[in-house]
C-alpha cells in the first residue's frame, strides 16, 4: 500500500488526475448549489405567498409538484433522465449533470426555507400588520431576518450532501478534461494502475477536508447569528 | 315568487361563493368605530353572529365573556385582522373590508396590542418603537420625491410661464429619524425603561415587553387602541404595572377597546360593558349595571363565577 501512496505522490500525472477531479467536484457542487439556492428560495416565496394571496395558488402547485416529484425520485435516475432523454444535444451532457443536480437540491432547499419561515412565529407577522406594515414589508423585514437563523445551518447542511452527492455523476459517463471528471472517477481511473485502497483513501481524505472546513464555516456562520439576539 | 328567489340567491352566495350579503347601511358620522351585520364562521362553527355596534370617541369599552364567546375575534375583526365573513367595519367612514380601501393606511391609525406581546425579536426596543414610523414616513417622503420628479420632467417641455413649482420637500431622512427617535425616548421615559432602549426583547421581563408593545402602538399616534387581553400572559406581579399604564391612557381621553378577564379593572376603567356570548352581545351597559344589576341570565351566570 504504502507503495502505491509513493507511486501516486511521484507521479505528476496521477496528481494532475486528483487535481481535476478535486476542481471539477468543486465547480459542479458550487454551479449546482446556486441553482438550488435561486430555484429554492422563488419556489419557498411562491409556496408561501400562496398562503396569503389567491392568485398564486396555481403557481404554488406546479411548486408543490416539483418537490414531490424530485425529492421522491432517485438523483441517478434523475441524472439519467435529464442526460439520455431530454438534454441529448452532444457535449452538454456535463451542464445536464450540473442542472440535474441544481434541480434536485432547489426542491430540498425549498423545504428548507419554507420550514424556516413558517417556523417564526404568527404573532410576529400579525403584529407587523396590526401596526400598518405592508405583508411585503412585514416578511422582508421582520419575519426573514428571523427566519435565516433556521434556514442557513440547513442549507449547509443541504449544501454538504450535495457535495457527496456529485459523487454519482461519472455514471452518466466521463473522460479525462471533461466536467464530468469528478474526484471520484480521478480516484477510479487511477486505481486501474495503482491499488484501489490507496486510490480512493486520498479521494475520501480529500472529500472530507472540504466537507469538514464546511462544518466549521457553518459553526462560524451559526454562532454570530445567535449572537446577535442576545445582548 | 320573486322574493323567495331572492332568498336561494342569498343563501347560495353566502354558502357557496362566500360574498358578502349583509345591506350597507348609512354610517353614523359620530362613530370612530362602527360595525354592521357582522359575522365570522368557520365552517360550521359560527364565532360571531350578526354584531351591530357603533364606539364613540373617547369611549372605553371592556369586553368581557366566558372563553370561546368571541371576544377576541370581534376585537380583530376590528381591524380585520380576521376578515369577517360577512358584515362591514367602518373607522371614521372608512369601509375596511372594502378591497379598495388601503387596509394598511387606516391600521396604521389604530394601535393593538396582544395577549402574547409580540415585540420584533430582531430589533432593539429602540427599532421596535421607531420602525413603523419610520418606514411609513420614508415611505411618504419617497412618493413625494416621485411626484417631484414627475412635475420636474413634465416642467422641461412647457413653456416658462406654464411651469409648475415642484412640491417643497419639508423632511429629510435623518430629521424623520431623529424624531422618531426622540418620540421614542419620550414614551420610553414615560414608562420608565428608557435604559433599556437598545436591547433586544428576549431580556425583558413579561410586563416590560408587555408596556414596550402598548407604546410601540401609541407611536403611531392611533386614534383607537384595542387591547386583546393584555394581561393575560403576565406573572400576577406584573398585572398591576401593565394595567396602570393602560389606567393611564384612558385617563389621557384615549378611545379603548379591552378583551380582559380583569373584572375589577374593567369595572374601574370602562364606561361601557359588552358581555358576549356564543358570539352575540347579550347585554350592555354601564359597568354599574352590569355589574350591580344584570339582567341577563347567562351573564348572572358569569359573573357569580368569575367575582
Amino acid at each position: 500500500m504504502f507503495e502505491d501512496l509513493k507511486k501516486i505522490f511521484s507521479s505528476s500525472e496521477y496528481l494532475g488526475y486528483y487535481l481535476q477531479g478535486f476542481g471539477n467536484t468543486l465547480i459542479v457542487t458550487f454551479s449546482a448549489a446556486l441553482i438550488g439556492l435561486i430555484l429554492g428560495f422563488i419556489v419557498a416565496l411562491v409556496k408561501i405567498a400562496a398562503e396569503h394571496n389567491k392568485w398564486m395558488k396555481i403557481p404554488a402547485f406546479i411548486c408543490n409538484v416539483y418537490t414531490t416529484v424530485f425529492r421522491g425520485t432517485p438523483v441517478a435516475l434523475q441524472l439519467f433522465f435529464w442526460c439520455f432523454a431530454v438534454f441529448t444535444i452532444p457535449g452538454f451532457k456535463p451542464y445536464a449533470a450540473i442542472l440535474t443536480f441544481g434541480i434536485n437540491s432547489g426542491a430540498y432547499i425549498s423545504e428548507n426555507i419554507r420550514a424556516g419561515i413558517s417556523s417564526v412565529d404568527k404573532g410576529q407577522l400579525e403584529a407587523g400588520r396590526a401596526i400598518g406594515l405592508s405583508w411585503t414589508t412585514t416578511m422582508v423585514r421582520i419575519i426573514m431576518p428571523q427566519a435565516v437563523k433556521n434556514i442557513i445551518p440547513a442549507i449547509g447542511n443541504e449544501i454538504i450532501a450535495l457535495l457527496k452527492e456529485t459523487a454519482i455523476i461519472s455514471i452518466v459517463g466521463s473522460t479525462v478534461g471533461t466536467l464530468t471528471f469528478d474526484l471520484n472517477e480521478a480516484a477510479h481511473t487511477i486505481s486501474f494502475k495503482t491499488s484501489y485502497i490507496a486510490a480512493f483513501m486520498i479521494a475520501a481524505i480529500l472529500y472530507l477536508v472540504v466537507v469538514y472546513i464546511f462544518i466549521i464555516a457553518l459553526k462560524l456562520i451559526e454562532r454570530r447569528l445567535r449572537k446577535s439576539e442576545k445582548r | 315568487m320573486k322574493s323567495a328567489n331572492e332568498k336561494n340567491v342569498k343563501e347560495y352566495k353566502a354558502k357557496y361563493l362566500n360574498k358578502r350579503t349583509a345591506p350597507i347601511e348609512p354610517f353614523d358620522p359620530e362613530a370612530l368605530l362602527e360595525v354592521q351585520h357582522l359575522s365570522k364562521t368557520y365552517g360550521h362553527l359560527t364565532v360571531l353572529n350578526d354584531i351591530n355596534e357603533k364606539i364613540y370617541k373617547g369611549e372605553k369599552i371592556a369586553i368581557i365573556g366566558p372563553s370561546g364567546s368571541g371576544k377576541s375575534t370581534f376585537l380583530r375583526c376590528l381591524n380585520v385582522l380576521e376578515d369577517p365573513t360577512d358584515g362591514y367595519v367602518f373607522f371614521e367612514g372608512f369601509n375596511l373590508c372594502d378591497l379598495k380601501v388601503d387596509i394598511n393606511v387606516q391600521r396604521r391609525r389604530m394601535g393593538m396590542v396582544f395577549q402574547s406581546f409580540n415585540l420584533f425579536n430582531n430589533m432593539t426596543i429602540l427599532k421596535n418603537i421607531t420602525f413603523a414610523p419610520v418606514h411609513v414616513q420614508m415611505q411618504e417622503l419617497a412618493k413625494l420625491k416621485r411626484l417631484n420628479l414627475k412635475i420636474k420632467i413634465g416642467n422641461l417641455f412647457k413653456k416658462k410661464d406654464c411651469q409648475v413649482p415642484p412640491i417643497p420637500v419639508e423632511t429629510n431622512k435623518k430629521k424623520i429619524k431623529a424624531d422618531a427617535e426622540e418620540n421614542a425616548y419620550r414614551l420610553l421615559k414615560r414608562i420608565g425603561l428608557e435604559e433599556k432602549a437598545n436591547v433586544y426583547p428576549s431580556t425583558l421581563s413579561g410586563g416590560q415587553r408587555q408596556r414596550i408593545a402598548i407604546v410601540r402602538a401609541l407611536a403611531m399616534n392611533p386614534k383607537v387602541m384595542l387591547f386583546d387581553e393584555p394581561t393575560s400572559a403576565l406573572d400576577p406581579e406584573m398585572v398591576g404595572e401593565v394595567l396602570n399604564l393602560i389606567k393611564e391612557l384612558a385617563d389621557e381621553g384615549m378611545t379603548m377597546v379591552i378583551v380582559t378577564h380583569e373584572m375589577g379593572f374593567a369595572r374601574e376603567i370602562a364606561t361601557r360593558v359588552l358581555f358576549m356570548d356564543g358570539g352575540n352581545i347579550m347585554e350592555q351597559g354601564s359597568p354599574e349595571k352590569i355589574f350591580g344589576n344584570p339582567e341577563n341570565d347567562r351573564l348572572k351566570d358569569f359573573l357569580s363565577k368569575v367575582l
